[in-house]
């Protein structure tokens, strides 16, 4: 291996998320709007969302709750001493021409998130990403532009405030992301965290959660970080993964063939797969941050503090080390049944009324699966209760339906019907006394059969299973007509 | 003109009705505004209906308060639902606001009759109310003067009578200066005493909404209805409003020894010798009327000025981005983009001094500037606070002269920021430490000019300030002189 060809350097990605999250809260960050998404244009507003001249703005006591509960299950340190700060910048869709936001006394700092990924082999492979800092701001309004999909090069503008002044928690990760499936995973559990606690629906959609990527690379080795790029834009988990892998490739090829990456901001296109560059930024923006005057510095006291900690619920992560530690589940199960709190909650249900927990997490992460997927429904929307699962599976753990008779009845199952109902004077017969004389029945009824098993045709064994288990309508139990049939058959 | 208490008498007792009092009042406006000029909107039909209203109360037998049919002004950075607010610049001219300020509401609440939108320094930057867009007020003791400001349409209207009580702000001075201008009483009151929400903000850590009134008791009756802590203001202090008329009283003996310090940086280098004379006199009289006199240093006191010009502005640069032509107000009509539509509406919509001042204040937040400029001030805001704080060990009350000089003529100082810049060397200081301010006429000059007397007061004492200015009120006759408006 002499030639400088096959000399290959290896490059790893450096990668930090900026995350916009909106709080659920009913009214607006420093106003009593409502914060609902997919109002008429301009509804949604008020004075103070507005910037009207004169008025102030007053905290919604609700955002700093959720701020604090999100920065303690993000693990953060919480300030005791915090304030609001004014960035500065014009544009049509800031009201006031600044946005009221966090600067150097942010609400939370220094936590982190672990993300869980499963390598080829299902094995789960954990990871702390750091936490910067979470601060608390508020959300600007929208834009519409006539003739372009951005401002310049439209014809004219329209600005809807339906979104101005709605609470957001902005969350910064530390760089230590490395690859696409990372800063994937991690976003979804960011969301994961946001709606156990209830303080976010995460919708990417309805863009109620927002990630922006700072993406670098270097030869693996090297200790500088290379020049940074700014990735927005992507509405979807898949987006990001799909954005950072072909921004890595693009930045290595770049590199490899003698270009200097420039410091700027980059929009992924869903339509063409791609990165494009949006603007290029010269130093970095002067948006003259100053206290917030109209605000009162906010302090959280021990008391408060210690109350919204008593009310976090157990978290994603938490969960799954619970289910795959205590309860034997395995990574894929765990991951499917922690991924919406209320179908954790439906299999909780389950198990503590008595279903074992891994035919539980079987039936949810399956059959109903399935169901849910095919009918979009919710978990808490079908007729099947959690109680009920735990029915039919204790009824085919004691042995008195089969698995057989279960999913043949689960249809009816999902939309209500009680397993009592279900399987009444279905229970299997499993008493020989009972099996044995319809056993022979079938045997001496088929005597060609018979013939041909004898003969070495070992095969028709299962066709006497069957006619047994047609003539009891199914109620045979299955293992025991197995047995009989064989005995008899070789006897 | 009467008195609230003289003229609610009258209205108790039917001589007159609250329709009278209005007409009345609008008429003599009518008479004196192409001299004066103290108004940028007349509201004389909701006047009318306001006082109506009164009159309907005071038939059906029901009881009214003090302020019920008082005729009133406020300034015009106060917002009006449905009524023109326009901070006197180009860039509100079409603005009406779609809901009322706190303090007018309260107005409104109380009765009182709103006859119009008092000029100002566009959004109550200056101290002579020539940086109005609109008109130049004249000082009703000498139209060729100013009446000071930013509150100067405010103070020259109480003085001539257009009203009887009116509502200024005050950042740096701009009630206490002009009401030393015109010889009234102006009180600017602890920061946070009176809500803010519906003022349209100049510099937010500094603003204050306060009183005009031609007699201190007057002054205290329009304080007791504006103040009060209000949801709507983070910044509004939750505390028990004392009764600021029942405890005037004519002497100062009655209490245990009033301490009132001299504030020894406030006498000196620029003060006129009349103005000098005017206020050493009043000082002996509050003596005379049982107070104790001590000479006090503010070391930091002449910072104030410097600071509070990267202070003011810095907030000025942010509360005024906002006028940008997208939503409200002023768009001018050439631009062919957004950046050279928000050029040109904030180049044609804003008046020289308030472009002074955003600039000023761009320049102190930018990156690299910021320690230097705007920290720096804030450092020096702490130490004025320190300072005022020492000083209150040792004494109740402080005074000063209000301005260092009598209102000076029209177009005098407009070439030259810094000397009108320097017209708020006293009163300055007070705004930065959060404390109440009160000035009260304390004499003339040789051209009958009026002259004031600043009291400072310990953080909510404007209990305080209104008896020692109505002991003092009540023992001289300043305010018994009118101006004769030729």
């Amino acid at each position: 291996m002499t030639s400088a060809t096959t000399v290959k350097t290896e490059y790893e990605a450096i990668i930090g998320l900026e995350t916009h999250c909106q709080l659920s809260t009913n009214t607006k960050i420093f106003s009593s709007s409502s914060t609902a998404f997919g109002a008429d244009p301009n509804t949604n507003i008020d004075p103070v969302c507005m910037g009207l001249p004169g008025v102030l703005p007053v905290l919604n006591e609700k955002v700093l709750e959720y701020a604090v509960k999100a920065g303690l299950a993000l693990n953060c340190q919480i300030a005791k001493y915090s304030k609001f700060d004014r960035k500065q910048y014009f544009y049509p869709d800031l009201p006031k021409n600044y946005q009221i936001s966090q600067y150097d006394l942010p609400i939370a700092e220094h936590g982190w998130l672990e993300i869980e990924l499963l390598d080829a082999d299902g094995n789960p492979k954990r990871k702390r990403i750091g936490i910067t800092r979470l601060h608390m701001e508020e959300d600007a309004g929208k834009l519409v532009h006539a003739g372009s999909d951005r401002i310049s090069g439209s014809t004219y503008s329209l600005v809807d405030y339906n979104r101005a002044g709605v609470p957001l928690v902005e969350i910064v990760s530390e760089p230590d992301i490395r690859t696409g499936q990372e800063a994937a995973e991690y976003a979804q559990e960011l969301r994961r965290v946001m709606r156990y606690l209830g303080v976010s629906d995460g919708n990417m959609q309805e863009g109620s959660l927002r990630c922006d990527v700072n993406i670098s690379v270097r030869p693996v080795g090297q200790e500088k970080f290379g020049t940074k790029v700014e990735i927005k834009n992507m509405n979807s988990f898949s987006a990001i993964q799909k954005a950072i892998e072909h921004e890595i490739e693009r930045q290595i090829e770049a590199i490899e063939s003698g270009e200097k990456i420039i410091q700027e901001t980059r929009l992924w296109e869903e339509g063409s797969q791609r990165t494009i560059s949006m603007r290029i930024k010269e130093g970095s923006s002067d948006y003259r941050y100053f206290p917030e005057p109209d605000l009162a510095p906010i302090e959280v006291t021990e008391a408060q503090l210690s109350q919204w900690r008593s009310e976090l619920p157990e978290l994603p992560a938490q969960k799954r080390h619970r289910y795959e530690n205590e309860l034997g589940l395995s990574a894929y199960d765990t991951r499917v049944l922690t991924e919406d709190v209320i179908v954790s909650q439906y299999f909780e249900v389950a198990i503590a009324s008595g279903a074992n927990p891994k035919a539980a997490a079987n039936w949810i992460t399956q059959d109903i699966a399935a169901y849910l997927n095919k009918q979009k429904l919710s978990i808490t929307e079908i007729g099947l209760t959690p109680a009920n699962l735990a029915d039919v599976i204790t009824r085919i753990e004691t042995g008195k339906i089969s698995n057989a008779q279960a999913k043949q009845k689960l249809p009816e199952l999902l939309t209500g019907l009680s397993p009592e109902k279900a399987f009444a004077g279905q229970e299997l017969i499993s008493d020989p006394s009972v099996l044995e004389p319809i056993v022979d029945e079938v045997i001496a009824a088929n005597p060609k059969e018979l013939e041909k098993y004898r003969n070495g045709n070992i095969n028709l064994k299962g066709f006497f299973v069957g006619q047994v288990l047609k003539k009891t309508n199914k109620r045979a139990d299955p293992k025991l007509t197995n047995e009989l049939v064989e005995n008899k058959l070789n006897g | 003109m009467a008195s609230i208490r003289e003229l609610h008498e009258q209205l108790v007792k039917k001589e007159r009705s609250a329709v009278e009092i209005t007409q009345e009042t609008l008429d003599h406006i009518q008479e004196l505004e192409p001299k004066l000029h103290s108004f940028l909107h007349i509201t004389a039909q909701q006047a009318l209906e306001q006082a109506r209203a009164v009159d309907a109360k005071i038939a059906a037998g029901e009881e009214i308060g003090l302020l019920a049919g008082i005729p009133i002004g406020v300034k015009d950075n106060m917002c009006t639902k449905g009524i023109p607010t326009t901070c006197a610049s180009r860039i509100l001219e079409n603005f009406v606001p779609p809901y009322e300020s706190t303090v007018t509401q309260k107005l409104l609440d109380a009765g009182a009759v709103v006859v119009g939108k008092t000029n100002l320094d566009e959004f109550a930057m200056g101290s002579s109310t020539e940086n109005s867009a609109y008109q130049v007020t004249a000082n009703p003791w000498d139209l060729s003067r100013v009446p000071g400001g930013s509150s100067g349409g405010s103070a020259a209207a109480v003085a001539a009578e257009e009203c009887v009580v009116a509502l200024g702000s005050d950042t740096g001075g701009s009630i206490r200066q002009p009401a030393s201008f015109c010889g009234v009483v102006g009180l600017k009151p602890t920061y946070g005493l009176v809500s803010r929400y519906g003022l349209v903000a100049y510099a937010s850590s500094l603003d204050q909404i306060g009183p005009f009134g031609k007699s201190v008791e007057d002054t205290a009756i329009l304080l007791k209805a504006i103040a009060g802590y209000d949801h709507q203001d983070s910044t509004s202090l939750k505390v028990e409003i004392p009764d600021y008329v029942a405890s005037l009283k004519p002497d100062l003996k009655a209490r245990s020894k009033l301490r009132i310090g001299i504030i020894k940086e406030t006498f000196g280098e620029g003060l006129d010798s009349v103005v000098e004379q005017a206020v050493t006199k009043a000082i002996e009289q509050l003596q005379r009327l049982g107070a104790e006199v001590h000479v006090i240093s503010c070391p930091n006191f002449r910072y104030g000025v410097p600071s509070y010009y990267i202070i003011a502005p810095s907030e000025a640069s942010a509360n005024l981005a906002r006028y940008d032509g997208v939503k409200y107000g002023w768009r001018a009509p050439e631009g062919d983009n957004l950046l050279s539509m928000y050029k040109r509406t904030r180049a044609t919509g804003f008046g020289a001094e308030v472009k002074r001042r955003i600039m000023i204040g761009t320049y102190a937040l930018s990156a690299g500037y910021y320690d230097a400029y705007y920290l720096k001030a804030q450092k020096v805001r702490t130490l004025i606070k320190q300072d005022f704080e020492n000083a209150f060990k040792n004494v109740d009350v402080l005074v000063s002269p209000t301005a260092p000089t009598t209102a000076f003529k029209a177009g005098e100082k407009t070439a030259d920021p810094i000397s009108m810049y320097l017209n708020d060397l006293m009163t300055i200081p007070v705004n930065l430490a959060g404390l109440p301010g009160l000035s009260v006429p304390c004499g003339f000059d040789e051209q009958g000019l009026p002259i004031g007397l600043q009291l400072i007061g310990k953080v909510l004492r404007e209990d305080q300030l209104l008896q020692i200015a109505y002991a003092y009120e009540q023992s001289t006759s300043w305010h018994l002189s009118q101006p004769k408006i030729s």
